[in-house]
Parts: structure tokens; C-alpha cells; sequence
């Protein structure tokens, strides 16, 4: 099955960057780029240039003042016990020059892919700049300072009037999308990610669900740690499949974040390649079966970013293209420019090799604990509204 | 932590004259369980709660008399005398209350008069607090020795990261009594590089931190 797919993509995406050491690095979006050319999964006519957001786009969910104040930062004129109070300045969201313009041009990258796929240039688009879910509304964290997710569901609700489905498979809680719309019975959102026990930002419990109107609109499933591929993928499918016809959504927005595998540094999942192979395909099917094919996907999270996440992402763009991910050996010449750089040793395939999957002692109870979070979900959520 | 610092100041009250069915409206519209009754001065001279009016009210299978209850006045099925709090007082002394007494919501009394209210679920949000989960934020657990010195080596290492710490709190080691755990709530999404310092450091990290990576 092929489906005409547009790939967002420019160098200038890589401009939103922290310094060396930060984990957040964007380069992931040019090695998995470069992954699909070097494999001949795309062309140059299967791209497509990001904008910049305009503010008055960044306002359909931040606050002016936030805005002014990330410009500031931008141009090292913010006062540091000012940024502060905005979350700039941070360890996780230091200011940087022209911060402002980076960031406006991941939202601008995610409103394209958007268009692309309301104005039916394509049934599906992905850009992998995206995905920052931890922004609020007056505050950068985790990383991030625009919520592109949160701008775009807004600007599809204004500009579409269409019912967004949310789905967020980054190891993290996607909570700055959920708060902002925890009250909207217009746009679902559905996380999957690590139990915020120990793992930031700490909420994404089964138990949030909506308020107000929008009761009943959110569903979380937090997963224990050390959580591997059957059973992350048996209650990812499970919940979405329960969760995509009860809302019926007339489009699709993915958050692809690529943190929960094993390699990982900063997550405690334990995902194989297998899960990031999955995740996709199960979204493209469902947008076929759901939503007339409209799906947009973006990025997220993902910090072992010569491994696990250029494959991650390389696999969301080939089931999105082709309905099946790539198997088999990495194209070497993708392996050879790269290794040169790289602090550790590149994959050789596709899919990690069973010697490298670690064994994880508590497999049997994390798997129960797992399913029982799982069945809370549905019980609380989906069978309840459905009675009413 | 004081209770003025918790307590609700926005506080629905009743006169004792007031009725049964004005109570239960109050307590529906204001999702609210309990009711301090006030005399003219601001004074407590009784509390009602949603279940003293429940039991107030006839059985739904009984069809006469309905009305009559619920016009009888809410003084006939308050509770009293009722157990106060002053704001001043502490809130570790105000959850010994709340465990030991078992009541839902304490008046909290100025000068004899009522000026707020602190109900269980304004102690566990407290406990929320303390805990540091409002706040986005990752957790460590820390197993060190129970001796005096350790807390600030700990956090030391925190502050040289210049990362925030949301909360702090200690509790007793189950396996082994010379030693205690510290949980700390820290304001960061990576708080790798202090896992590494603290193991470098010789401390010994709890579930899941304790699996040294790569993750085996």
C-alpha cells in the first residue's frame, strides 16, 4: 500500500539547539533524513520546506508577554530572575541566541505538515522537529518552548473545525498538550508513557481524565519501568484501538517521541526497535480505518540519538509511505559517513538483534502491573461513556 | 506549615433555623460535605454534614411525608459541640486530629469566630505538596547513613548541578535501621548527570536508578 506522504524538512530545524551538551539534540532529525535518502525511501519531491510561525499563530496557546519574553532571551536582553519565572534560563531550557526564531520555526514546520494534510496535498505528513509536548502556555520545560502539538490542535480547531485525536508514544507524560486541552471534549488525547513515579515531569496518571466538558477526553497509560515490547505494544494497541472508536476523530495528530528504548539515557522503559515499528503502523491503520487517512506525525523525545532514534523515525516516515517498515541491514554508506563522528558503534540493521535486548528480571510482574493500569483505563473511561 | 496557610476562607454556613432542603442544595451546588451552622455573631454552634442529612431523609421507598423532614430545621440534626482548630495551630497537629477523630472537615476559629475551614482533602493536597508532585519534576531516592552530616553532602551535589530541588523527604530504611532513605523531587528532565555524580560519590541509588545503565 502506498500513500502519498510529504516529509517535512530544512537544515534551519537544526537551529534549535541548546548548546553541545544538552540532551536535546536535533541533529537526530538529519541523521534520520539522511537514513531515508541513503535507503532510497526519499526523494527531494517528497519534502517539503517548514515556515515560521507568526505570533499571532504561537498566541492560539501562549501568552504574548511568554512570547515577548522568549524574543528577549533570543536577543540576551531578558533579566535571568525574569526568565526564570517563564522557565528560560533553566538547565533543561537554557536561553539561546535567536531562540525565538528556532522555536517559531518547529511550530511554522508542524502547521505545514498540517496544511499539507487538510488542503489534501498528501494523506499523511511528518515532521520530525516537532513533537515538544512539555510547553505551556507562559513556560518553557523539558526541553521545550513552543508547544507546536498544542498550537496545531488550536490552529486545526479554528481553521478545520475537525475533531483532533492526540496520541503521544514519547517515555515522557505529553502534559503540556493534555492541560491544554483538559477541558475541550473536541480534542482527545491519549499518553502512553513511563509512570511519573520517579520519571519527569511526574503526572500522566490513569486517572486524569478531563474536566469539565472535556471529562472523559483524556486518557493516560503510565507503564512501569523496565516495560518491554509485548507488553508496551499489547496495551499501546489495545487502549488505541478502545479509545479511537469511542472519539471518532476526523484527523490524527502523532507525537512520535523515540525515548522509551533501551539505549535510552534518560528513561527507564526498555523498548526494542520493534515497538518503534509498531507504534506507526497501528496509527496508520487506524487513520485509514478512523479518520480517512488524515495523520500527522511528528517527534519528541529521544536522546540516544545515534542509535535508536534516526531508525525510530526513519520507520515512522516508511510505514507512513508504504504501510511497512524496512527490515534487514542499515545502508552502509548512511553507517560509514556517520560512524566517523559518532561516540559509540551505529546499528547494523533496522531492528536490534535479540543479544542486544537486555533481560529484565521483573518481566512477569511489570507485564501485570501493566495490564491492570490498562484495564483501569478502559474501565474508568470507555465503558463508562458509553453507558451514558 | 500553619493552618491559615491551608484552611478555605471561602466558608458556606447556615443559620440554625435555616432548613434540611436548604442544606442539601448548598451541599449539592457547592460540592461541599460538610456545613458549619453559625448563630448571628459568626459563631459555630453546630456542623452538618451530607451524611447527617442523608440519614435525615426519608427512605426513597417511603412516599409520604417527604416534605415535612426537609422543612424541619437543620439545627434539630446538627452535631455538637463541635471540635475547632485556631489558625495558628500546626498542621501535623491538625492530621493527628483528623486520624485519630475521624471527622471529614474542621471549623477553624478566631476570636470565637469562624473563619475558615480545613477539610481532610485539604491535608492530602498538603501531602501533595510536601511531596512535590505538582511540580514537574523527577524523582531519586537516595539510601544513605543515619548520621548527621549526610543531608547536605547529598544536596550539595544536587546544587552544583544548579538544578531546583521541589521537595525533600526522608524516611526509614526497611532492610537496615543505620540507614535512612532520602527522596528528593528535583526540577529537571535529566537528571542523569546527578545520578552519576551521587553513584561517583559512593551513594547508593534507589529502584529504578539503582540499574546501572546500559539497562540490564
Amino acid at each position: 500500500m502506498m500513500c502519498k506522504s510529504l516529509f517535512v524538512y530544512s537544515d534551519d530545524l537544526l537551529k534549535y539547539h541548546f548548546h553541545p551538551d544538552h540532551p536535546f539534540n536535533q541533529k537526530r532529525v538529519t541523521l534520520a533524513k539522511e537514513l531515508l535518502e541513503a535507503a532510497g525511501q526519499l526523494t527531494d519531491d517528497e519534502m517539503i520546506k517548514p515556515r515560521m510561525a507568526t505570533d499571532d499563530e504561537l498566541t492560539l496557546f501562549h501568552d504574548r508577554a511568554y512570547i515577548e519574553a522568549v524574543k528577549r532571551a533570543g536577543s540576551g536582553i531578558l533579566d535571568p530572575d525574569e526568565g526564570l519565572n517563564y522557565g528560560l534560563g533553566t538547565e533543561d531550557t537554557p536561553m539561546f541566541t535567536n531562540m525565538h526564531e528556532a522555536s517559531a520555526f518547529l511550530v511554522g514546520g508542524t502547521l505545514t505538515a498540517v496544511d499539507a494534510v487538510l488542503e489534501k496535498k498528501c494523506e499523511h505528513a511528518l515532521h520530525l522537529g516537532g513533537g515538544l509536548h512539555h510547553g505551556f502556555k507562559r513556560k518553557a520545560s523539558g526541553f521545550c518552548i513552543y508547544n507546536d502539538g498544542a498550537i496545531a490542535i488550536q490552529y486545526i480547531r479554528k481553521n478545520y473545525n475537525l475533531r483532533v485525536l492526540y496520541v503521544d508514544t514519547d517515555a515522557h507524560h505529553g502534559d503540556g498538550v493534555q492541560w491544554a486541552f483538559y477541558d475541550d471534549p473536541n480534542v482527545c488525547t491519549f499518553s502512553i508513557h513511563e509512570t511519573g513515579r520517579y520519571l519527569f515531569p511526574g503526572t500522566g496518571n490513569v486517572n486524569e481524565r478531563g474536566i469539565k466538558e472535556g471529562h472523559g477526553y483524556s486518557f493516560n497509560l503510565p507503564i512501569d519501568a523496565f516495560t518491554q515490547d509485548d507488553s508496551f505494544l499489547h496495551v499501546y494497541e489495545t487502549a488505541f484501538k478502545e479509545i479511537v472508536e469511542f472519539f471518532q476523530p476526523d484527523v490524527i495528530v502523532t507525537q512520535n517521541g523515540a525515548d522509551a528504548h533501551f539505549y535510552d539515557p534518560l528513561t527507564h522503559l526498555c523498548g526494542s526497535m520493534n515497538i518503534f515499528e509498531k507504534i506507526p503502523i497501528v496509527a496508520h491503520q487506524l487513520a485509514h480505518q478512523y479518520s480517512d487517512g488524515k495523520w500527522i506525525a511528528l517527534g519528541g523525545g529521544g536522546y540516544d540519538f545515534w542509535r535508536a532514534v534516526p531508525r525510530a523515525w526513519a520507520q515512522v516516515w516508511n510505514v507512513m509511505k508504504e504501510g511497512k517498515p524496512q527490515q534487514g541491514r542499515l545502508p552502509m554508506g548512511w553507517i560509514k559517513k556517520w560512524q566517523k563522528e559518532a561516540p559509540v558503534t551505529l546499528p547494523s540493521f533496522w531492528h536490534d538483534p535479540e543479544k542486544n535486548i537486555p533481560k529484565i528480571p521483573r518481566k512477569r510482574e511489570i507485564t501485570e502491573k501493566n495490564e491492570q493500569t490498562l484495564s483501569k483505563l478502559l474501565a474508568i473511561n470507555i465503558h463508562k461513556l458509553r453507558k451514558s | 506549615m500553619l493552618v491559615e496557610e491551608i484552611m478555605q476562607t471561602n466558608v458556606v454556613t447556615l443559620p440554625p433555623t435555616a432548613t434540611i432542603e436548604e442544606a442539601m442544595n448548598l451541599l449539592q451546588k457547592h460540592r461541599i460535605r460538610h456545613i458549619p451552622i453559625v448563630d448571628k455573631h459568626d459563631e459555630v454552634i453546630g456542623i452538618v454534614s451530607d451524611r447527617d442529612v442523608r440519614d435525615a431523609c426519608p427512605s426513597i421507598l417511603d412516599e409520604d411525608e417527604n416534605e415535612n423532614i426537609l422543612s424541619r430545621d437543620i439545627q434539630t440534626i446538627m452535631s455538637q459541640p463541635v471540635t475547632t482548630v485556631h489558625p495558628l495551630d500546626f498542621v501535623a497537629e491538625i492530621a493527628r486530629i483528623f486520624y485519630e477523630e475521624e471527622f471529614g472537615a474542621l471549623p477553624v476559629i478566631r476570636n470565637k469566630k469562624l473563619i475558615g475551614m480545613i477539610t481532610e482533602k485539604d491535608m492530602l493536597y498538603t501531602l501533595i505538596l510536601l511531596t512535590g508532585t505538582h511540580v514537574q519534576s523527577s524523582h531519586i531516592e537516595v539510601k544513605v547513613p543515619h548520621k548527621p552530616g549526610v543531608l547536605p553532602e547529598v544536596t550539595s551535589i544536587i546544587g552544583k548541578r544548579k538544578v531546583n530541588v521541589v521537595s525533600i523527604l526522608m524516611y526509614p530504611c526497611k532492610d537496615d535501621p543505620n540507614d535512612q532513605i532520602l527522596v528528593f523531587r528535583i526540577q529537571t528532565m535529566n537528571p542523569t548527570p546527578i545520578i552519576y555524580d551521587l553513584r561517583e560519590a559512593g551513594y547508593e541509588l534507589m529502584w529504578p536508578n539503582n540499574v546501572p545503565e546500559p539497562k540490564l
